[in-house]
């Protein structure tokens, strides 16, 4: 059990780097508490598996410092860091039983076979892998599988910290969220630190505590799923979390007043630069139909669960409306009524409002 | 619908024909033979069981299915270890690989005869680098014309020479086809070397070495080129394999009904062996 702390980790595959571009990881620093629930979220390509690895010690980084506590792992092999990590596919060994799979991590550390076996016993109960410990576990479908390789991560006592590289790739969707929220209840059993990597902002939001939003090798913003949802610092954060994301529409700042197509747009707070490529970002659940409003022409409607999803156009750019009730038909005319409180300016990507309290 | 089942006879039949003629028809006469005596003259007696019977009671046959024995079980001890052990060592990546794999590749592809007309000269006393070095240089007597032991370690080391890399090619495509998670989740569990080999690489690589040794039994059960032109079965009869003794009886000495029901219970024998070894595994499996 650790603090995990990230120090200015900064990677690259190549032998020599020299430019920005050769870097995957860029400056990242980041903490993680002992028992936290995190997730690294980005899309493909954006490094979090490689941060992960660094973490594990299957990659020592080109620059920085991996801390455990107060001590400096950064040079240590994954067998002396007492981590575990789960990958996308199932990594089982074939020939074992499943009983001798969960044994695996403990016989290789010369446990006495009675604690082995005590040990096994109560991970297998946790996992509800009792039935199965007597059976060669390459004849178990994929979600046992994977159950196996989380057993093998949870059965060492005083791990540091578990991992999980988009573990549920290979699972059927009816057991994804089974397998999730057994997840979610183990953390909650057991108190480890949990860092899950992802792609899937579901996956994330719903398991994490704290979700690390990463792009091109940076960490965009950290935080909360709700604060992700409500006030993305980033334009790319606003459009990746959300479905659909953010409106992202461009804007005119002029004395301090931002302008949409010559609107004039009240925002959460006072703007704090304004120089720079300017964008308004307000999500599609903030916006209303009201009588003045931006006017703007109906271009379709589906249903989306509860709600409605409309897109509308204002001068050729689109702007998605999520409303409750029956949408209003193509090409109708409407006004838009953007909710001040949520409405957001970015400038140059990041944002550049400030939040009135 | 009849005659558009019968239309698939066409296209079966080039391949019936290829195999009638190289198979069927030659076993058919060989079946013909082992049951018959000739003297010539194209004139046949039925001679019913008896060549068979002779050949089984026959100390000579049992001497000869001995040394095969002897020769196939050495050769699958040295060759699957070595093989699987210098696929372990071959590098995964970079240059290395395709010179590792060329080089590897080579024995495999020189003519069987001339695999034994090399190691002849390689190994004559006076000229050969071998012989010379052992008899001259390191004043170790080897010659195999003379030594059984000296025949037989030759014949080993050839067949070792031009073999293993066979083993050690399957082997290394088996290795290759283990994603490195399974590595990395091995350094995680703390696994040793000797862990991750007996329950990573061995388990993974348990098919090919299955079909590696299928394919080095059958073949060195049935070695007859190379034995014959490097010793042709002596000093006396110590390198006298069951191939080269077959081949005594039937041409040496052209008794056609004796050497056709040896090469039917040869015949017998390593079909049973790779028919069992092969359920074992495939059991195994399961």
């Amino acid at each position: 059990m650790a603090r995990v702390t990230l120090d200015n980790i900064s990677h690259s595959y190549h032998a020599n780097p020299s430019r920005d571009a050769d870097y995957v990881l860029k400056n990242i620093n980041l903490s993680w508490i002992d028992g936290g629930a995190y997730a690294l979220l980005g899309p493909s390509g954006c490094g979090k598996s490689t941060l992960l690895n660094i973490v594990s010690g299957l990659l020592i980084p080109t620059k920085g410092q991996v801390r455990f506590d107060e001590n400096d792992v950064t040079r240590f092999p994954p067998e002396q860091r007492n981590i575990a990590q789960v990958f996308q596919f199932p990594v089982i060994y074939d020939t074992l039983t499943v009983f001798d799979n969960l044994a695996f991590p403990l016989r290789n550390l010369g446990l006495p076979e009675n604690s082995i076996l005590k040990r096994v016993t109560e991970i297998a109960t946790m996992l509800e892998l009792e039935s199965d410990l007597s059976r060669r576990s390459a004849s178990l479908a994929a979600d046992k599988k994977q159950k196996i390789s989380m057993g093998r991560g949870l059965v060492r006592e005083d791990v540091n910290i578990i991992m999980f590289d988009e573990p549920l790739t290979v699972i059927d969707p009816e057991l994804k969220w089974k397998l999730r929220s057994k997840l979610k209840e183990l953390h909650q059993e057991i108190k480890v630190t949990m860092v899950y990597v992802t792609h899937d902002q579901t996956e994330a939001l719903t398991f994490a505590d704290q979700v690390v939003v990463m792009q091109d090798g940076e960490v965009i913003q950290v935080g909360k799923p709700e604060d992700l949802f409500e006030r993305p610092l980033h334009t790319f954060v606003g459009h990746f979390i959300g479905s659909p994301g953010m409106n992202i529409l461009p804007c005119d700042v002029k004395d301090n007043i931002a302008l949409f197509f010559g609107y004039k747009l009240q925002l959460e707070g006072p703007i704090l630069k304004s120089t720079g490529h300017c964008e308004i970002g307000i999500r599609p659940e903030f916006i209303r139909f009201g009588t003045e409003g931006i006017p703007a022409i109906v271009q379709r409607a589906s249903d989306i669960g509860q709600h409605t999803l409309v897109q509308t156009v204002v001068n050729n750019i689109t702007v998605n409306v999520i409303i409750k009730g029956p949408p209003p038909d193509p090409g109708a005319e409407v006004q838009l009524c953007f909710d001040p409180a949520k409405t957001r300016l970015y400038i140059d990507r990041r944002i550049a409002t400030e939040r009135l309290q | 619908m009849k005659t558009q089942n019968q239309r698939a006879w066409i296209f079966v039949l080039p391949v019936l024909l290829l195999v009638a003629f190289n198979a069927l028809i030659p076993l058919m006469t060989v079946i013909n033979y082992s049951v018959q005596e000739t003297f010539g003259n194209n004139q046949f007696f039925w001679a019913g069981l008896r060549w068979f019977e002779d050949i089984l009671r026959s100390e000579r046959f049992h001497a000869a299915l001995g040394r095969q024995v002897l020769f196939t079980i050495t050769i699958l001890l040295i060759e699957i270890p070595l093989g699987v052990i210098i696929a372990l060592s071959m590098p995964r990546q970079g240059i290395g690989v395709s010179l590792c794999l060329v080089l590897m590749a080579l024995p495999l592809l020189i003519p069987w005869n001339v695999v034994g007309a090399m190691w002849n000269i390689f190994t004559l006393p006076q000229i050969g680098l071998l012989g010379w070095v052992m008899n001259s240089l390191l004043g170790i007597s080897y010659n195999m014309t003379v030594s059984p032991v000296a025949a037989w370690i030759t014949i080993i080391v050839m067949d070792v020479w031009h073999w293993t890399s066979l083993v050690v090619l399957l082997a290394y495509a088996g290795l290759i086809s283990i994603p490195e998670a399974y590595y990395q989740a091995a350094r995680i569990d703390g696994a040793s070397n000797w862990a991750v080999f007996r329950y990573i690489q061995l388990p993974k690589m348990k098919k090919v070495l299955t079909i590696a040794i299928l394919l080095r039994f059958m073949d060195s059960f049935n070695i007859y080129t190379e034995p014959f032109v490097l010793t042709g079965g002596g000093p006396g009869n110590s390198t006298t394999l069951l191939s080269i003794d077959l081949v005594k009886v039937a041409l040496g000495q052209f008794d056609l009904g004796p050497a056709a029901a040896m090469s039917l219970i040869y015949f017998v024998i390593t079909l049973a062996v790779s028919w069992l070894f092969y359920t074992l595994m495939a059991k195994d499996e399961q």
